[in-house]
């Protein structure tokens, strides 16, 4: 048997690949992209796709599972939200092969616009969940949610959160077990179409399960009590669990990793011989609460906090708290040598095509609305040119709904070109249909890059490295009805400038697509490395204006970094008096 | 080792700067010693220039990825003032390992916050044994400016207990093979600094 580092997201790929899964389809999203990035290794087998957005992954899962095949499904948290549609009703219908919906949480909000806790989405739809505490559990509770799907005919979530999709640690690895399902549909109306007099039915058969899954869960290994000691019990699932052990090594331990439907026979037998029970869960305090209905007097989110991630850091404070102290008066003051350290944000990269669009955008007094990418960062000083971010295409809607209300300034909706696909189209179609003026900018780099540069409808290649058919972004606006679309390449200042004028001065609806490669994936400079000649340098500062990491300020006058440059030479074309030179000292292109 | 006989190593820096390479490389030679290791990175919008993150824990039973304060054996950074940012890791004698390589953030090119002239003086001041390196030019002067993270984990190997030999099989498993020979002399060129460089 070999054992191999892993990440908790290569865990469940390789686990879905052995426990014979024919397809995987998801959206990237941080922490669960690269499950299916993973995944693709073994696309002999296994039909990998990123969908356009998580609802058609969701129901292209769907669809083959009623064809009686495996099915993975990958997607962040808020990504869930999308699909949720879908998984409330396939709870309903059931599946035939297996079906795994694996959500990542982001708790602490590393990479995410909010913190819901997608525990809540399992007691919603009635759909089991199983949240794994390592890579070796990622591991086995993806096999055993396959298993647990087959055996129910029922989705299962497998919930990850970052600091389990993102750690690594090492895992035994087996062999593929092909699946022994045949594939082809079996045509049974009542148990697939959910027409009202169906769907009754349907509503009473998922109570069955439910009813059926609370007994097993008592019993499942996946469940398990550590005892140690009666002074103290801790419930705890996830990640959690690991923080538990470090800073409550004497405690008893009661480890959920089948969590919903809760086995309340083993919470009571565990609760019944302990003095103190402490519910240790990361987020919302979803089990607590349960525990409470149980009559159980238990201490949870008045120790532990409900808001943020969890650490053993974290949870000393909670110790603390727990046995009355103020976990404040435990802290050493801060030394002064780590006073007034600058921040280092996350910043647009160097060479970056949205830079130039946002720098134009600062000329007018417009209002943009945002969107969920790399252009979130194009909210912070120095471009400081979005105005809100909601959700994945919302700035496409947003933009039209302050138009039509009469807001006195041009509205501006900002789209990526994966954001575009992902459900930006509908927005558009809305502005076109419903006689809007906003302008819509779908700042296309050609790639989904925040989340590491996948492949989508618009790249011409698939997840499989297939070449495929490129969707036209200036094609679907006009097939909506967008009467004026325009193309721009953001590198041409001018041009940028010119063209975002005629659009903020119009009255129709513009579609303007920002088209450049993202630097970053394209993996090539883009013109000579650049440096600024001290001589000509008048440091007016219109090129730190630009927000480049690789423009140092500060003291004196900028420079560049010639290790960052990527010789896009936007610092040229702002420069009022040409000191951006290269090697050979010429101040132009 | 820390009470429950656990190594951990908080390696930091700005996006870009090639952490989770040294990070994947201390848990795969932390696995072929025979260890439990867990590792944690950041991934997704923290990697754009901003500061990041790598933990690395190993030991006979290793619960959680993260390191907790106060208990890095080793704190490497290849920048100079995010060794001060992450400071509250290591442990009173842990070790600091820095590249001497200053990255000016936005804040600082904006106006907005000053990049510290002492702070060459801080670290002095705030980590009783450090070793302070220049990666950058140790890397440069082999050709391989990418590979000063390499340097530094050279150097930081000096103060884990693991063999030379198992580093290099460490390495030799996660860098691509047409980048293997640089790596494998820019580690050499760190681990002799840890060797031969002073440690307050």
């Amino acid at each position: 048997m070999q054992r191999k580092i892993l990440s908790g997201n290569e865990a469940i790929a390789r686990a879905a690949y052995e426990a014979g899964v024919n397809l995987a389809a998801g959206y990237p999203g941080t922490p669960s992209t690269e499950i299916l990035e993973a995944m693709v290794q073994y696309k002999d087998e296994v039909y990998c796709e990123w969908s356009p957005n998580e609802k058609v992954a969701f129901e292209v899962a769907a669809g083959a599972s009623l064809s009686a095949a495996r099915c993975l499904v990958t997607m962040k948290h808020v990504g869930l939200n999308v699909a949720a549609d879908p998984l409330m009703t396939l709870a309903y219908t059931g599946v035939v092969g297996g079906f795994v919906a694996c959500v990542a949480d982001d708790p602490g909000m590393h990479s995410s616009q909010n913190e819901q806790d997608t525990r809540h989405f399992a007691r919603f739809a009635k759909v089991p969940l199983l949240e794994p505490a390592d890579s070796q559990e990622a591991y086995d509770f993806m096999k055993l949610a396959m298993e647990l799907s087959e055996k129910y005919h029922i989705p299962v979530i497998l919930r990850s959160t970052t600091r389990i999709s993102h750690s690594r640690g090492p895992v035994t690895l087996g062999e593929r077990q092909a699946s022994p399902n045949r594939i082809g549909f079996e045509k049974d109306p009542p148990r697939f179409v959910p027409v009202p007099v169906w769907g009754r039915k349907m509503r009473l058969k998922l109570e069955e399960k439910l009813q059926e899954m609370r007994v097993e869960v008592n019993s499942h290994p996946a469940n398990r009590i550590e005892w140690r000691g009666t002074k103290l019990g801790i419930v705890t699932s996830g990640i959690a669990y690991q923080y538990v052990r470090e800073v409550f090594p004497e405690a008893s331990v009661l480890k959920i990793g089948w969590s919903f439907p809760f086995p309340d026979q083993l919470i009571r037998e565990f609760c019944a011989g302990l003095e103190q029970v402490l519910v240790v869960e990361e987020l919302e305090d979803i089990l607590e609460e349960h525990i409470r209905a149980l009559a159980i007097n238990c201490i949870g989110k008045a120790v532990v906090p409900a808001i943020g991630e969890l650490s053993s850091d974290v949870l000393k404070a909670s110790r603390a708290r727990l046995e009355g102290i103020e976990p404040s008066a435990c802290q050493i003051p801060e030394p002064s040598e780590v006073s007034n350290l600058p921040a280092r944000p996350p910043v647009l990269c160097a060479g970056c095509p949205h830079r130039a669009v946002f720098y134009a955008l600062g000329r007018f007094d417009v209002i943009v609305t945002g969107d969920i990418g790399c252009y979130s960062l194009g909210t912070f000083d120095p471009l400081n040119r979005i105005d809100t971010i909601l959700c994945m295409g919302g700035g496409v809607s947003m933009a039209h709904g302050m138009d039509r209300v009469g807001e006195p300034r041009k509205v501006v909706g900002i789209v990526g070109d994966s954001t575009f696909f992902h459900s930006g189209i509908t927005g558009l179609l809305d502005i076109a249909y419903n006689r809007g003026g906003s302008t819509t900018i779908v700042l296309d780099n050609r790639t989904t890059a925040m989340t590491g540069h996948q492949c989508h409808p618009g790249t011409g290649t698939t997840l499989m490295g297939e070449t495929s058919r490129a969707a036209s972004i200036e094609a679907i606006g006009k097939a909506c009805g967008i009467p004026n679309v325009a193309t721009l390449d953001p590198y041409k200042m001018d041009e940028c400038i010119a063209t975002l004028k005629n659009a903020i001065e119009s009255s129709e609806p513009w579609l303007i697509v920002s088209r450049a490669a993202c630097p970053l994936h394209a993996r090539k400079r883009l013109g000579p490395i650049l440096s600024v000649d001290k001589e000509r340098c008048i440091a007016c500062g219109k090129c730190l204006n630009l927000g480049c990491p690789a423009i140092e300020g500060g003291d004196g006058k900028p420079r560049v970094n010639p290790l960052l440059c990527s010789g896009c030479g936007m610092c040229r074309q702002v420069c009022p008096v040409g000191a951006f030179i290269d090697g050979k000292g010429n101040c132009h292109d | 080792m820390t009470e429950q006989g656990v190594t951990s190593v908080v390696l930091v820096g700005v996006g870009g700067q090639g952490i989770l390479l040294g990070s994947e490389i201390i848990a795969e030679a932390a696995l072929l010693a025979g260890f439990e290791v867990k590792t944690n990175e950041v991934h997704g919008m923290a990697q754009r220039g901003g500061s990041v993150i790598a933990q690395i824990r190993y030991g006979r039973e290793v619960f959680g990825p993260l390191v907790p304060e106060g208990s890095a054996q080793v704190l490497a950074s290849l920048e100079k003032i995010e060794a001060l940012r992450f400071y509250r890791f290591l442990a009173p004698d842990g070790v600091a390992v820095v590249s001497s390589q200053e990255i000016v953030p936005v804040t600082v090119s904006a106006g907005k916050a000053s990049y510290p002239l002492d702070a060459d003086q801080r670290l002095e001041k705030l980590f009783h044994r450090l070793l302070c390196v220049d990666a950058l030019k140790v890397a440069d002067d082999l050709g391989s400016p990418r590979s000063a993270n390499v340097v530094i984990l050279g150097a930081l190997s000096g103060y884990l207990n693991l063999d030379k030999d198992i580093w290099e099989e460490a390495l030799r498993l996660r860098v691509k093979p047409q980048f293997l020979e640089v790596n494998l002399r820019a580690f050499a060129a760190g681990r002799d600094l840890a060797r031969t460089g002073p440690v307050k």
